[in-house]
């Protein structure tokens, strides 16, 4: 099928009433449920798979293929959605909770009946209180007119869904310590083997984590069939998905495009996206996938948004956030920033990360305030190795889960490519030495 | 210094009844303790243990994980504005600056009146919407100094009825009616779900 511009989860966002019932079942709502119901569980889950589904969380693991990773024959199965949004320059399950909530649940629905889970949960960020309200709305709504509970639409299939959410912990959006949180533990993840989620997730059940964005594309792939979902994208990233720009754009927003077709330059200079730089300015630098992605430079512009792609070039697509920089930014502010998210939200189960990433931020810290040492460099990128040996991409690491090798990504693309800047606040240290902070000229660090 | 009221025992106890596990409810009742007293009591906490049956140590090792929990009070408003990398790039920081002079305390401090306290956050997923902030986690984008200043008169003056206490998120709960329940499914539950199709060997 051919649709012009390819909308598929935000396709409501334009509604007044996208998220109330009325409004959902007045545009094609709980038709994908009714039709999969008509149908076999596998039928569900044969399309998902046609339709090459990647997850949008962030390690872009296809969907059909975790759900069959579930061990055949061990139940109960349990179904956990992850809306622990909190990957910085991320801004889209936040969006699809609040404005589609009953586009989640179908798609919730759906992947239950596909994988025969016997219940949901539905994890939303602990911080995002419009969308546990637009969501416990959806969800009383959807109980009250026989969409979620027992015996479904008239039918055997029964399931609850639970609304539940979090307290503030970006290191939650990782699945196993998303699982931790919800068996109300502190949110540590798991070590990976032997605690995959699929096979020992909650109470050490299969447990399919999928993120809020994943299932919302659940309702059209069923609609539509999984087919006319992997007609739209490139080969290897099929479908649509949503990208937030933020930074020094003109028009930052957040946008549903043809998943490997659009370019960063698309999406970054087009008037219909970001519509360019502030003030015109020369682009610096760009985070193509949230804060834990290497950053890209103007010869990565025209590289499609596309899984692979971006792999092969040495960063992701990450959490589909696009952070854009402009020719004024302070590439160490901005590094020291980003370091600064992973130290504060390291949970210190791993020794590398909770020291390495503090350390980190120190460091980093001191050479912005004027007290660097010429030593400093070396022990950043000494620091780094400790946390993920070699600085490769994709990361080594010493850690269970990949937080603390995403401090390591700022710091290995800011010195790489501004370098300079590093050095000179350092020297300007060493000329000024002096027991309060001086101000570092502004001019120098974009000379 | 409370434990629950009897109305939000009757709130936790229908909570902890939608999970597998109680102790699976205790961020949700640690909430409910929180939007009750604005922060969370060690009566408060000793209560919720007892409901979901851990010790006290447990909820408070679960609570202080967490950083929406207070276990000291907080003002009313909790003005909580975003420093990440998107803000920053547009001006975060400066606006941390001028809400910490406007009210005349730092991160983490609240004022005299007990009406405010400030937080310099990490990312709240607003991100083309820099800087934004939220006041007890609901959100206010592309704030300008004179906007903030603007909230802060309302906040002050009670014109904001919209922005309940700090501890209250959703103003909707979730409540399954009895009837369409479907029913917690426990990890002792081994049965095949009804609605796969069985085949020969027994496995859907």
């Amino acid at each position: 099928m051919t649709i012009d511009v390819p909308r598929i989860i935000t396709s409501r966002f334009d509604r007044d009433d996208s998220f109330t019932l009325s409004g959902y079942e007045a545009t094609g709502g709980y038709q994908a449920l009714r039709k999969a119901l008509a149908s076999s569980p596998q039928a569900v889950a044969d399309e998902v798979k046609a339709a090459s589904l990647l997850g949008r969380g962030g390690a872009g693991f296809p969907a059909g293929v975790k759900w069959g990773l579930a061990p055949e024959n061990v139940w109960p199965r349990y179904l956990v959605v992850n809306g622990d949004e909190s990957e910085p320059g991320t801004y889209k399950d936040r969006m699809l909770m609040e404005l589609d909530p009953h586009q989640l649940i179908e798609g919730v629905l759906l992947a239950c009946y596909g994988i025969g889970c016997g219940q949901a949960f539905l994890y939303v960020r602990g911080e995002m209180a419009l969308a546990q309200e637009r969501i416990a709305q959806a969800l009383n709504d959807a109980y009250a007119a026989g969409y979620v509970g027992k015996n479904i639409l008239g039918t055997n299939f029964s399931v609850d869904v639970i609304l539940t959410w979090g307290a503030g912990a970006y290191i939650v959006g990782e699945e196993t310590a998303l699982i931790e949180s919800l068996e109300g533990n502190r949110g540590m993840p798991r070590l990976k083997p032997p605690f995959f989620p699929a096979a020992k997730g909650l109470y050490m059940q299969p447990t399919i984590v999928n993120n809020v964005e994943t299932l919302s594309n659940l309702p059209w792939i069923i609609n539509n069939g999984g087919e006319a979902f992997a007609a739209l994208g490139a080969e290897t990233s099929r479908g649509t998905r949503m990208f937030a720009v933020s930074g020094h754009v003109k028009t930052p927003g957040v946008f549903e495009v043809e998943y490997g077709v659009t370019t960063f330059r698309d999406l970054i200079y087009k008037p219909e996206y970001a519509g360019g730089i502030l003030g015109d300015r020369e682009l610096k630098a760009f985070i193509p996938g949230g804060a834990s992605a290497p950053w890209f430079f103007e010869e990565h512009l025209d590289l499609p948004l596309e899984k692979v792609t971006v792999d092969r070039a040495g960063s992701m697509l990450g959490s589909g956030a696009i952070v854009v920089m402009d020719e004024t930014t302070d590439a160490v502010k901005a590094c020291l920033r980003v370091v600064r998210f992973f130290a504060r939200e390291s949970c210190g189960k791993c020794t590398p990360c909770r020291e390495g990433t503090t350390w980190l931020e120190q460091i980093l810290q001191r050479i912005y305030d004027g007290f660097g040492r010429p030593t400093d460099l070396d022990l950043l990128m000494d620091v780094s190795d400790n946390i993920s040996p070699g600085i490769t991409w994709p990361p080594k690491q010493t850690t269970i889960c990949p937080l603390g090798p995403s401090a390591v990504s700022p710091i290995a693309s800011a010195m790489k490519r501004f370098r300079p800047e590093f050095e000179a606040r350092i020297a300007f240290a060493e000329q000024n030495r002096s027991s309060v902070p001086v101000d570092f000229p502004k001019a120098a660090s974009h000379a | 210094m409370a434990r629950l009221t009897a109305e939000n025992v009757e709130l936790a106890t229908e909570i902890i009844g939608r999970y597998p596990r109680p102790k699976s409810a205790l961020i949700p009742l640690l909430h409910l303790a929180q939007e009750q007293d604005g922060h969370l009591t060690d009566d408060a906490m000793t209560h919720i243990a007892d409901l979901v049956d851990v010790t006290p140590a447990e909820v408070l090792g679960t609570a202080s994980f967490y950083e929406m929990f207070k276990m000291e009070p907080v003002g009313r408003y909790m003005v909580n504005i975003c420093t990440n990398i998107s803000c920053q790039l547009m001006g975060g920081e400066e606006l941390l600056e001028h809400a910490e002079s406007t009210l005349g305390i730092r991160p983490g401090q609240t004022t005299a009146d007990g009406l405010f306290t400030i937080e310099d956050v990490e990312c709240i997923a607003a991100c083309t919407e820099a800087p934004c902030l939220q006041v007890n986690y609901r959100y206010f984008h592309k704030i300008t100094n004179g906007e903030f200043d603007q909230l802060v008169s309302e906040l002050r003056s009670g014109a904001r009825s919209d922005i309940p206490a700090h501890g209250t998120l959703a103003q909707v709960r979730q409540h399954i009616p009895a009837d369409r329940q479907a029913g917690s499914v426990v990890p002792e539950n081994t049965e095949v779900p009804v609605w796969l199709p069985v085949s020969e060997d027994g496995n859907a």
